[in-house]
């Protein structure tokens, strides 16, 4: 059988992300990919990938996998969570398993993933990338019209997703240090294209008053609550096309932010557009999160936007060898209690 | 104040944000808006601008998507500059489609209420509705959903009150001076008039969404059986329908 992850229990909500799918939206077809481009490329390096490759995308609740190869490398990075390998034995013993770091598992070891906290996100990537086929140019999953990822859907229990190498490279583990994911402390936005359809005072509230994440808020659009920006000349445009990052402001007044699986065209103004550099930090946000606003001009934006490309590109040259022996065994666990960046939390099951 | 004079052929330049640039003509739903808008988008396709990722035409603007790594904004502006000379002001002749429409209560569900509200009878709506081409104006909102306008007149109604839940794909539905065609079954609050058995997105075709802005279409009454052995033959992946050239 070839080599697979096989979902034992799926979480909430689980996708296959990439980069996503670009050349598509002019016949009404979304970008989709990772809400959190920065930490998809630091799981996918730490894996040994290329930073776009496809992984998993985890919301609120991590699942269960169990590795149905020889072996497989993988790396996990983003909101923070426990996560946990469960290897059976004469005894099933468990590990605990550092965020950025890779480390290797074994056939019929138990990838085991809890509940996020800090961050809405978290990333799983497997070396080598999983073997599924791109659908328009991307593995991306969007859900909403079953294209990309796995059939188009959510992971379920059962699944099985294949991956592209059977068994690890025989490497050193890699480690990063720390990887900056703290939200900035004012969101920077370009004003536009419609904040003409605004008054004075709805662009001083968007740009001074504070906004609170919703939990009405998905892959498609981050809805936001907060004072209601009033708009000066009705609410309805002939539809335009839609920006990544951009605030769309509907009759009731509260802006809703479009993040990755956003509708291509839409037919409210939208008061003004977070900027690219910024849009990571932005879909890392969860529920309940605080929003502030402050409006930048393009060529400030731009020049952000380079520097964390520059940030990114150094993320490669930040990789870390994993001191000492590379695979775990068990005997080392016994005098070390800390192997490869994994920690023998909970000892002997 | 004729049609004329509130479609500048000079556009404002609207950032969307620092990796989307819209290039917009006009704020109205015009058959001159719309051929600008795909003129320019033809235009830059055919300038390979690098950086420029993809464009997205709409009814009265056109989105440039590009990478702000590649191109600044001011550059991209300084690249479509000259592709703004002399834009075409009437839609240039696209793919011609017909396609097949049931026009029956069971499937045209808001035929009866189009017909009490326009204070014609049914058949006059089908009437005004078919037979004639309508122009693609923008895909968007959906995988496949195609905006069409030249709608009649006498057939112009906002939309209903209450959206539906559910509106299968296939389904042709007009609000205010346009047509729609559902592509794939989705929430909806259009007055649907019929359906198409033509699959407008399936991911199974080398293209996926069938229309594009910028073809034409025709609507072809058929009746509830011929439409349901259609239906059959689509499900079946048996169904094709080709484009011919636009009529003059």
């Amino acid at each position: 059988m070839s080599a697979a992850l096989r979902f034992l229990t799926p979480g909430l909500l689980t996708t296959l992300q990439d980069q996503g799918r670009f050349g598509y939206q002019h016949l009404g077809i979304p970008v989709s990919g990772a809400l959190d481009p920065v930490s998809l490329s630091a799981a996918n390096l730490l894996a040994g990938n290329a930073p776009a490759t496809a992984a998993l995308e985890i919301a609120y609740q991590g699942p269960t996998l169990a590795v149905e190869a020889d072996s497989v490398r993988i790396a996990c990075a983003g909101a923070s969570a426990a996560i946990e390998i469960l290897t059976a034995g004469e005894a099933v013993r468990t590990r605990r398993l550092a965020m950025l770091r890779s480390a290797r598992l074994e056939r019929g070891d138990v990838l085991r993933i809890g509940a996020l906290s800090g961050g809405s996100v978290l990333y799983v990537a497997a070396e080598g990338g999983f073997d599924v086929p791109p659908v328009l140019g991307s593995r991306s999953t969007f859900v909403r019209a079953g294209i990309g990822g796995v059939d188009g859907r959510a992971l379920k229990a059962g699944d099985r997703l294949p991956l592209c190498r059977s068994s690890a490279s025989e490497r050193g583990e890699l480690m990063l240090d720390e990887l900056e994911l703290a939200p900035p402390p004012r969101f920077r936005i370009i004003l536009g294209p419609q904040d003409d359809y605004f008054g004075a005072e709805a662009i001083a509230l968007l740009t001074q008053a504070s906004f609170r994440v919703t939990a009405a808020s998905d892959r498609m659009g981050m809805r936001l609550d907060g004072p209601r920006l009033k708009h000066s000349k009705g609410y309805n445009i002939v539809s335009d096309g839609i920006a990544p990052g951009t605030l769309q402001v509907p009759g009731n007044g509260l802006p809703i932010v479009l993040l990755a699986d956003r509708q291509t065209t839409g037919g409210y103004p939208k008061i003004a557009t977070v900027i690219s550099a910024d849009l990571p930090a932005l879909g890392r946000l969860t529920p309940g999160a605080e929003v502030r606003f402050s409006p930048i001009d393009i060529e400030a934006a731009e020049a952000l936007r380079r520097q964390l490309a520059a940030e990114m590109a150094a993320l490669a040259r930040r990789m870390l060898s994993v001191p000492g022996e590379v695979r775990i065994d068990p005997a080392a666990l016994e005098t070390s209690n800390l192997v490869s960046g994994m920690i023998d939390a909970l000892g002997e099951g | 104040l004729t049609a004329a004079d509130h479609i500048p052929h000079r556009p404002r330049y609207l950032a969307a944000g620092d990796t989307a640039l819209v290039v917009e003509f006009g704020d109205a739903v015009d058959p001159e808006l719309s051929a600008l808008v795909l003129s320019l988008a033809r235009r830059i396709e055919q300038a390979a601008i690098v950086g420029v990722v993809e464009t997205v035409p709409t009814f009265r603007s056109l989105m440039v998507h590009y990478d702000p790594l590649q191109i600044a904004n001011a550059e991209l502006k300084r690249r479509i500059e000259p592709l703004l000379a002399n834009l075409e002001t009437s839609a240039s002749k696209g793919r011609h489609w017909r396609l097949p429409v049931c026009y029956d209560a069971s499937v045209g569900l808001d035929l009866a209420d189009v017909a009490q509200r326009t204070g014609l009878s049914v058949a006059q709506v089908v009437e005004r509705h078919s037979g004639t081409p309508f122009q693609v104006y923008m895909v968007g909102f959906l995988p496949g959903f195609a905006y069409l306008g030249g709608l009649p007149g006498e057939l112009e109604l906002p939309r209903r009150a209450n959206p539906r839940l559910k509106v299968e794909a296939g389904s042709i539905a007009i609000a205010m001076a346009m047509t729609v065609i559902y592509s794939i079954e989705s929430p909806g609050g259009w007055n649907i008039l019929g359906r198409t058995p033509v699959k407008l997105w399936d991911l199974n075709r080398p293209q996926a969404a069938l229309i594009g802005a910028g073809d034409q279409i025709t609507f072809v009454p058929v009746s509830l059986r011929e439409y349901e052995r259609l239906a059959l033959q689509a499900r079946a992946g048996e169904l094709s329908v080709t484009p011919g050239l636009a009529p003059a």
